[in-house]
């Protein structure tokens, strides 16, 4: 996977997620997952674009399934926008850019 | 000059990639926008037993990726992003995404379709949240959990039988006291253990804090309703037709789907229409992927008279 995009897990989350000090988009996958696999690349070159606003990471709800259960992630791929470690927004499916942007615009403005 | 194209082609699943493999091949300039997964509904499908020449069967994802493979193999560029407009009505016709503007000879709709959604009490909130339209996606989250499946076409019992692998019963809702599928699914799904049903029955309700934990289940014949204890609802009532872009522009039938001519051209001139999204389609990959050849074939004959 690229760079831009940090992979967390449920060891890593409360440092990561909780107390980072920027917004952070959650992307919450598995291998499994066909349309996870198709958004992926949209994650990176979103992360590559925005991320001195917005930090992007990414959640496999195999490895951590604790913490899908946390957020009631039944469906993926499910993005939860996290701001001082609260979930502030929450969307899924595959789609492209533009929609993302839209989605996140009171962030990236 | 660069936006001008021969054929434009609106989806990106089976019909849309047929499509784009016939126009690419046949030198033509072709443009394919597609908004979400290259492969439609295939994409998400688990096994596709009935498509010629994989006596295995396929998954539907290796198959999309096949087809987007070969289609991208004659040039056909892939543009991973929704038309927002179409003008239909000039010579060339143009159509607008996020990203630009561009025009073409002729069109290709290859829109294809998109769940009807469960339209009952309590159902929007928890979307996501143990309803879903995806067993492929959704189905691991569910294992040694109880799931309904509603409906009673192929897909619904398809989909039943694929998440046996996970959940620990699997319960199919139909509102008929007969199921509509192919008659050897009908069979599996009688034979797996972990299946049963509930006949003439439609979900009147969902319940759940922050996800699903019950239905309520409503016998059609008798009025009587009951409540099930369930965590995933999979749904798969139906389709809408993706055609509201073209709504009084081209003639549709009640429902919204596109009605052509036998060579598959709509209403307009060098406007043609393949695959789900068109009235009197079969609605299996095999078919979309002969009409999205068919349509280009004819694009092409279109585009030679008008030169
Ligand atoms: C659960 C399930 C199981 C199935 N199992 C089988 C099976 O075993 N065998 C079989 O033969 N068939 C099966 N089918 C049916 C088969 O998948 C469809 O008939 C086939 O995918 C139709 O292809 P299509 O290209 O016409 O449309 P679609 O597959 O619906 O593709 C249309 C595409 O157009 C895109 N699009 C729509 N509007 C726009 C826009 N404005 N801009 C850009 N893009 C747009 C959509 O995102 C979509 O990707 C199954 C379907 C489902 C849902």
């Amino acid at each position: 996977m690229g760079e831009n995009v940090v992979e967390v897990s449920e060891q890593t989350w409360d440092a990561e997620i909780i107390g980072s000090d920027k917004p952070v988009l959650v992307d919450f996958w598995a291998q499994w997952c066909a349309p996870c696999r198709i958004v992926a690349p949209v994650i990176e070159e979103l992360a590559g674009e925005f991320s001195e606003k917005i930090k992007f990471a990414k959640l496999n709800v195999d490895d951590s399934p604790r913490i899908a259960g946390q957020f009631q992630v039944m469906s993926i791929p499910t993005f939860i926008l996290f701001e001082k470690g609260e979930a502030k927004r929450r969307f899924m499916g595959a789609m492209p850019k533009e929609r993302f942007v839209d989605e996140l615009s009171e962030w990236l403005g | 000059m660069s936006n001008e194209y021969d054929v434009l082609i609106i989806g990106g699943g089976p019909a849309g990639l047929a499509a784009g493999l016939y126009a690419g091949r046949s030198m033509l300039k072709t443009k394919l926008f597609e908004k979400e997964l290259i492969g439609g509904q295939a994409s998400i499908t688990d096994i596709i037993e009935n498509y010629p020449g994989f006596p295995e069967g396929i998954t539907g994802f290796e198959l999309a990726e096949k087809m987007r493979e070969q289609a991208q193999k004659f040039d056909v560029e892939l543009d991973m992003n929704e038309v927002t407009s179409a003008d239909l009505s000039g010579p060339l016709k143009k159509v607008t995404t996020p990203d630009g503007e561009y025009t073409a000879k002729a069109i290709i709709i290859a829109s294809g379709v998109r769940p009807t959604k469960l339209d009952v009490p309590g159902a929007a909130a928890l979307t996501g949240r143990g309803i879903s339209y995806c067993a492929t996606c959704d189905g691991p989250f569910f294992r040694d959990k109880r799931v309904m499946v509603i409906g009673g076409g192929n897909s619904a019992v398809e989909e039943a039988i694929y998440l046996t692998k996970f959940a620990s019963k699997v319960t199919i809702v139909h509102r008929r006291d007969q199921l509509r599928a192919e008659k050897i699914v009908q069979d599996r799904a009688f034979k797996n253990e972990k299946v049963d049903f509930l006949l003439d029955s439609v979900l009147s309700g969902v319940s759940g804090e922050n996800s699903v934990s019950a239905v309520t289940v409503k016998n059609v014949k008798t009025g009587e309703e009951k409540e099930v204890g369930v965590e995933g609802i999979f749904v798969f009532v139906g389709n809408i037709p993706n055609t509201e872009l073209f709504t009084g522009a081209l003639d549709m039938d009640e429902a919204g789907y596109v009605i052509t001519d036998d060579a598959l051209m709509a209403s307009i001139p060098g406007v043609f229409a393949a695959g789900d999204v068109r009235k009197n389609n079969l609605k299996q990959v095999v078919w979309a992927a002969a009409e999205g050849a068919l349509a280009a074939v004819s694009a092409e004959k279109f585009i030679e008279t008008q030169e």
